[in-house]
């Protein structure tokens, strides 16, 4: 097939022969292999858009409907801090809607996984806040979930997209190479910027175990995609202003498809490791089970 | 190598917490009440592994019920499926198993279809709300279910593959994926065609009929 890739030098080839961004070329992989039309592949991201976006304000409830069961109403906390934050109103506003969708996620709302539920929060947040903010229209912002359902789709091929077999480096990590990328194609970056931004952000947070908390998706996932959405647009900025990763995007999966084979069972979503192993945690999950017994 | 499209990654729509916990569950639910003809009696579903450790704070038992009852992952009914369940009258169960199996998020489901048939099934949620059913009444096989997919229950016989891609080639449908899996020779045998396009009711009909060794169809 004339779009099949695997790999991001597999991106960046077809970029140069056929002349289109990495958006386009997934758009055309999905074409050839759904066999289904652009605008029919266009109206599913937009829908997917529409559930990304609505998940956002609901997740800025903080009222009893839209908590899971330790977390709940920080997104709305930093959203009504954002015009004191040190990171600047925009940026804060950023993170806050990240955390959004994860409390939602977490009070078992509908959300779009991207690339899983528990990373969830990170694509809406980069791509919808801040690119509102740049002023993208929605068809622009469409354009942009290509780009990162491409970056994915070769982190999925070549390491892993879940906490089960990569720890949280392959889900929030996955979700901020994805977001990075897609963010610096819709600043205008050509490919190889794309994937320089991708490969920086994944490299940010290579080794990241996935340790949580009575094993729900919530203590430290709602904060694992605040850093997430924050590391993604630093990641695209250092592509944007021509820092280049010195190990390459192919080079960055497959090392952490290395790291996430080497990581112990304990520390890959089993709730045995890492932070739900500390006794606050311990107390807590035993509660939780006491209650449901 | 698993193959992934774009929406596996920029999707699916789906109830939350997790992916893996419970909308994968949810899928491997409706896989079950699919081979139950899209109609359950009584079920009894095993969790092991993590599905087992932290399936009740993800909801995985509640998912699992909404695909026995036929609702998608992303079906604001899935967090009161239980009640629903008991509603309707279906018979549903769920235990928690610390066996380990070959997958750390792997469901047994015993189904059983109005007629009193009952159907053996083990699967797994292998990530991103993506699954992998690796049994059916004891023969291991291997699928996702990211294409629409035809079972073909049959006899270990000669020509009976023949039989079931020539209707197929006649309808201008095209086979994506087909690996035959069976117990063991001249046994029972199963066929799993994974397709471009849907498969119609009038034709896993011809299917049936076309061999008394194609003891039953079923499209997923």
């Amino acid at each position: 097939m004339k779009y099949e890739f695997c790999h991001g030098s597999d991106l960046c080839e077809i970029s140069r022969r056929e002349g289109v961004p990495i958006s386009e070329i997934m758009m055309r992989n999905e074409m050839e292999k759904s066999e289904r039309t652009r605008e029919s592949i266009t109206a599913e991201m937009k829908s997917n858009l529409d559930v990304m976006r609505a998940s956002i304000r609901e997740g800025l409830e903080a009222d009893e409907q839209h908590r899971g069961i330790f977390v709940g109403g920080d997104a709305a906390k930093l959203m009504a801090f954002a015009g004191q934050s040190n990171l600047g109103t925009d940026m804060a506003e950023v993170i806050a809607s990240a955390m959004a969708v994860v409390e939602y996620n977490a009070s078992m709302g509908k959300i779009v996984a991207a690339p899983t539920a528990g990373a969830s929060g990170i694509l809406p947040a980069v791509l919808i806040v801040c690119g509102e903010k740049r002023g993208f229209d929605d068809d622009t912002i469409c354009r942009g979930l290509f780009t990162a359902g491409a970056i994915g789709c070769i982190i999925a091929k070549n390491a892993s997209i879940a906490g089960a077999s990569g720890g949280c480096q392959a889900e929030t990590g996955s979700a901020a190479a994805m977001a990075a990328g897609a963010l610096a194609e819709l600043c205008g970056a050509n490919p190889e910027t794309v994937l320089h931004a991708s490969a920086i952000a994944l490299k940010n947070i290579m080794g990241l175990v996935c340790d949580p908390v009575g094993g729900l998706v919530e203590c430290p996932c709602v904060k694992r995609n605040a850093i997430g959405a924050a590391n993604a647009v630093l990641s695209c900025d250092l592509a944007l202003a021509g820092i280049r990763s010195l190990i390459p995007f192919d080079e960055v999966v497959d090392t952490m498809k290395r790291v996430g084979d080497r990581m112990h069972a304990d520390l890959k979503e089993t709730a045995r490791g890492g932070l739900a192993a500390a006794p606050t945690a311990q107390r807590l999950a035993e509660r939780l089970s006491g209650t449901e017994a | 190598m698993k193959e992934y499209g774009l929406f596996d990654l920029i999707g699916p729509q789906m109830i939350g917490p997790s992916s893996s916990h419970t909308a994968g569950a949810a899928r491997l639910g409706g896989v079950a009440y699919r081979l139950a003809g899209g109609n359950v009696k009584k079920a009894r579903v095993i969790l092991y592994g993590s599905f087992a450790d932290t399936g009740r704070g993800h909801g995985t038992d509640k998912a699992v019920i909404a695909g026995l009852l036929g609702f998608a992952p992303d079906d604001s009914r899935l967090r009161n499926a239980p009640e629903l369940a008991v509603q309707q009258g279906k018979d549903i169960t769920v235990e928690f198993s610390s066996r380990q199996m070959k997958h750390p998020n792997t469901a047994q489901i015993l189904v059983e279809d109005m007629a009193g048939h009952v159907i053996d099934m083990v699967g797994a949620s292998i990530g991103g709300g993506s699954i992998e059913i690796q049994e059916i009444n004891g023969m291991e096989v291997s699928f996702g279910c990211e294409y629409p997919t035809l079972l073909v229950f049959q006899h270990d016989r000669p020509g009976v593959i023949s039989k079931v891609t020539g209707i197929l080639a006649e309808q201008g449908i095209n086979i994506a994926f087909m690996r035959v899996f069976r117990n063991s020779k001249w046994q029972n045998a199963c066929m799993v065609i994974e397709t471009d396009g849907q498969v119609e009711a009038e034709i896993l009909e011809r299917i049936r009929r076309e061999s008394t060794d194609i003891v039953e169809v079923c499209a997923l």
